[in-house]
């Protein structure tokens, strides 16, 4: 089609390509956005501090949220079918210190880990079944999940549990150098659920359906797409995410402690939405995900950096949150117009 | 009999008596209120005084629930509503006189006005989705709390703002007449004016009251100013029963307890009906609830796990599918064994798939 219309109407001036190129990919505008702020805030950090973008930095930016990368990707699953998981961050507390407590008991790791990763899946697997078969709000049904978290954390224990096993301490201090960089293995789980979760949302039948659910779950139903297995998959592979942030989260403080977490439910929400997935589901990519998690990290490193209070990193996410809904909204009410 | 059973305050109502009674039974000191001093004490006062905070940001909540929406940020401005208020008292040369603590009671709530205006404006007039407008100052509200305090729990001592948490007024806590005063104020503009039924207007369908000539975007606006400063007036009891302005603590998770409370009242978070009378009662639960399970002995960070039951029970009890599920269980008996004849339930949406999947 392109093709007829060049040669009708010669070539079509960059005007024309790029109004096209916005229509066809509108729901990667938010996700390019967010890579430009990236690089802005790198470049400007840069600049600023004339030391910022040095290997040794960027290595830490992944270190140190990888954790958070791990959660937002569990959650972009639910936010794509247009649902929301507050209690990813209660998970991680709960399956971090339940993982803490196994290790002191003398389970080993092997047993311990899949133990954590079950607690995870089973609280996401409620929430499901609460949302689908019950018809309870996501948000309400995963706030009973967060309750629910918090407190079996603090069931578990009062107080913090330091961690002596080797194979999790591990986790956390291998380096693998090349240079001045350096990649730790939760570094590399966390680059691997991203390409896992890349993988199932862009190229597999049940990311379609998840597509799908998310644009309107009537139609997928009508469709005939198994509807009820999808969503509740979604909130177990939020769980199961919350159970691998935990192991990871675990292993970089080396130790568990209940009150971890508190409020990582919106970092995670707000990295989701800066990365240009919107909340009305249907739209959004895995890797915008990331590029929001990492926005989010180099701000906390910038912060760092100026020596400013840690109150302007709530402040100015919030303010960035703020910018990428009105950007989303002005994208939502474009496409709706063009129906 | 069949009338007050249907009443969509029985069971809450039965729930809260049910707790009361298993309380008082458990210990008998429960229910006895003592006079000493000329002022009333037990475990029901302490319950009523300590509500309070949580009274007023439920009922904003309600308000904002009514209208199909949601109010996360009321956490964050209590946090902010109480720094601003204390900051004032802390700065002033004279943190004992009236004059002091009534700018500053004004300015905390005024700020607390801003911010419920500032939501209001992002969903009324940018149409935002409510989660998200109030997550923005979920966030970022407690950094600007953390801001007005330098990052310190600033604590004062002030007798009059003291009194506002923990004075006595002709024998009763001064919180508790906060309370009533917020319920009358809400319950005499919500249901003896109009302003109710054009609520439940918009949260039933914001389009057709708009065509109707209902103003949605001002009621909608409203409701967030209101829950604003509903927030603001709770954060300065927070500030003035623990005398610190704790940027991180106040209002934790208040947000969600407020929700639960509205929920608890029969208020569906689907928008259109609410109930204030529910929302009280709600709240008076939860807190009886709190009081009971500290009394149990439970640490009181495992509570939520009580709450969890709570909440999972209670969204079980509304579900339409359940109550599905009980009408064809009642029609079957009644009809002798369940046989061919009786209505059949609506056949559950997740066998439909499956069976087209079968036949594809």
């Amino acid at each position: 089609m392109t093709t007829t219309t060049q040669t009708e109407a010669g070539r079509p001036t960059l005007g024309a390509r790029y109004a096209t190129f916005l229509s066809r990919h509108s729901s990667l505008m938010p996700t390019f956005a967010a890579i430009v702020i990236l690089i802005v805030l790198l470049v400007g950090a840069q600049f600023a501090f004339g030391n910022f973008i040095t290997p040794r930095n960027l290595s830490a930016l992944l270190l140190n949220n990888a954790y958070l990368l791990i959660l937002a990707v569990g959650l972009t699953f639910v936010i794509l079918t247009g649902g929301i998981d507050l209690s990813v961050g209660s998970v991680m507390a709960f399956t971090g210190i339940l993982c803490a407590k196994l290790l002191a008991e003398g389970l080993p790791a092997i047993v311990a880990i899949p133990l954590m990763l079950l607690g995870g899946a089973a609280i996401g697997l409620l929430i499901g079944v609460l949302v689908h078969y019950f018809d309870v709000q996501p948000f309400i049904a995963s706030l009973a999940g967060l309750f629910l978290a918090r407190g079996l954390a603090f069931v578990v224990s009062l107080s913090s549990i330091r961690v002596e096993d080797p194979a999790v301490l591990w986790l956390q201090r291998t380096r693998l150098t090349v240079g001045d960089w350096y990649l730790t293995p939760t570094g590399i789980l966390a680059l691997l659920i991203v390409a896992i979760g890349v993988f199932v949302t862009q190229w597999t039948r049940f990311g379609r359906t998840i597509y799908a659910i998310g644009g309107n779950e009537q139609s997928a139903r009508l469709m005939g797409l198994p509807v009820a297995r999808t969503k509740i998959l979604v909130y177990v592979i939020s769980g199961v995410c919350g159970g691998l942030a935990g192991l990871v989260l675990t292993a970089y403080s080396g130790a568990g402690y209940p009150l971890n977490g508190v409020g990582t439910e919106l970092d995670a929400i707000a990295a989701v939405v800066i990365g240009g997935t919107l909340l009305t589901g249907g739209s959004g990519y895995v890797i915008g995900s990331m590029i929001g998690v990492l926005v989010y990290g180099v701000i906390k490193t910038i912060i760092a950096f100026m020596g400013a209070e840690q109150s302007w990193t709530r402040i100015i996410i919030g303010g960035l949150l703020l910018v990428f809904i009105v950007v989303q909204r002005f994208i939502v009410t474009r496409s709706d117009r063009r129906r | 009999m069949k009338k007050l059973v249907t009443h969509r305050l029985f069971w809450p109502v039965a729930a809260l008596l049910a707790l009361i009674v298993v309380n008082t039974i458990a210990r008998p000191q429960f229910i006895s209120i003592t006079v000493r001093d000329g002022q009333l004490y037990g475990a029901l006062i302490d319950i009523l005084r300590n509500s309070a905070p949580l009274m007023l940001v439920a009922l904003g909540m309600t308000i904002v629930i009514a209208t199909r929406g949601i109010d996360l940020s009321v956490g964050a401005i209590m946090a902010v509503s109480g720094a601003v208020a204390l900051t004032i008292i802390d700065t002033s040369g004279d943190p004992g006189s009236g004059a002091t603590v009534a700018v500053a009671l004004l300015v905390g709530i005024l700020v607390a006005l801003v911010l419920g205006v500032w939501n209001g404006f992002l969903i009324a007039v940018l149409g935002i989705q409510p989660i998200i407008a109030t997550l923005v100052l979920m966030l970022a509200g407690r950094g600007v709390a953390l801001l007005i305090t330098d990052g310190f729990i600033t604590t004062v001592t002030s007798a009059p703002y003291k009194f506002i948490a923990t004075g006595y007024v002709i024998g009763l806590p001064f919180a508790l007449f906060i309370s009533i005063a917020a319920i009358a104020v809400i319950a005499l503009l919500e249901r003896r004016t109009a302003l109710g039924v054009l609520t439940e207007s918009v949260g039933i369908n914001p389009e057709a009251s708009r065509l109707a000539g209902v103003r949605a975007r001002g009621i909608v606006f409203g409701a967030y100013a209101a829950s604003g400063v509903l927030a603001g007036m709770a954060g300065v009891l927070y500030s003035s029963n623990i005398m610190a302005a704790d940027a991180n603590a106040a209002g934790l998770y208040i947000e969600l307890y407020a929700i639960l409370a509205v929920v608890l009242g029969g208020t569906s978070l689907m928008g259109g009906k609410f109930t204030i009378a529910g929302t009280v009662v709600g709240v008076l639960t939860i807190q009886t609830l709190e009081s009971t399970i500290l009394f149990l002995g439970v640490p009181s960070a495992q509570a939520p796990v009580f709450f969890a039951a709570v909440v999972i029970v209670v969204v079980l009890v509304q579900s339409p599918r359940l109550h599905r599920f009980a009408r064809g269980l009642i029609a079957s008996r009644r009809s002798g064994g369940g046989g061919p004849s009786t209505p059949a339930p609506t056949p559950s949406t997740t066998t439909e798939p499956t069976k087209a999947e079968a036949v594809r």
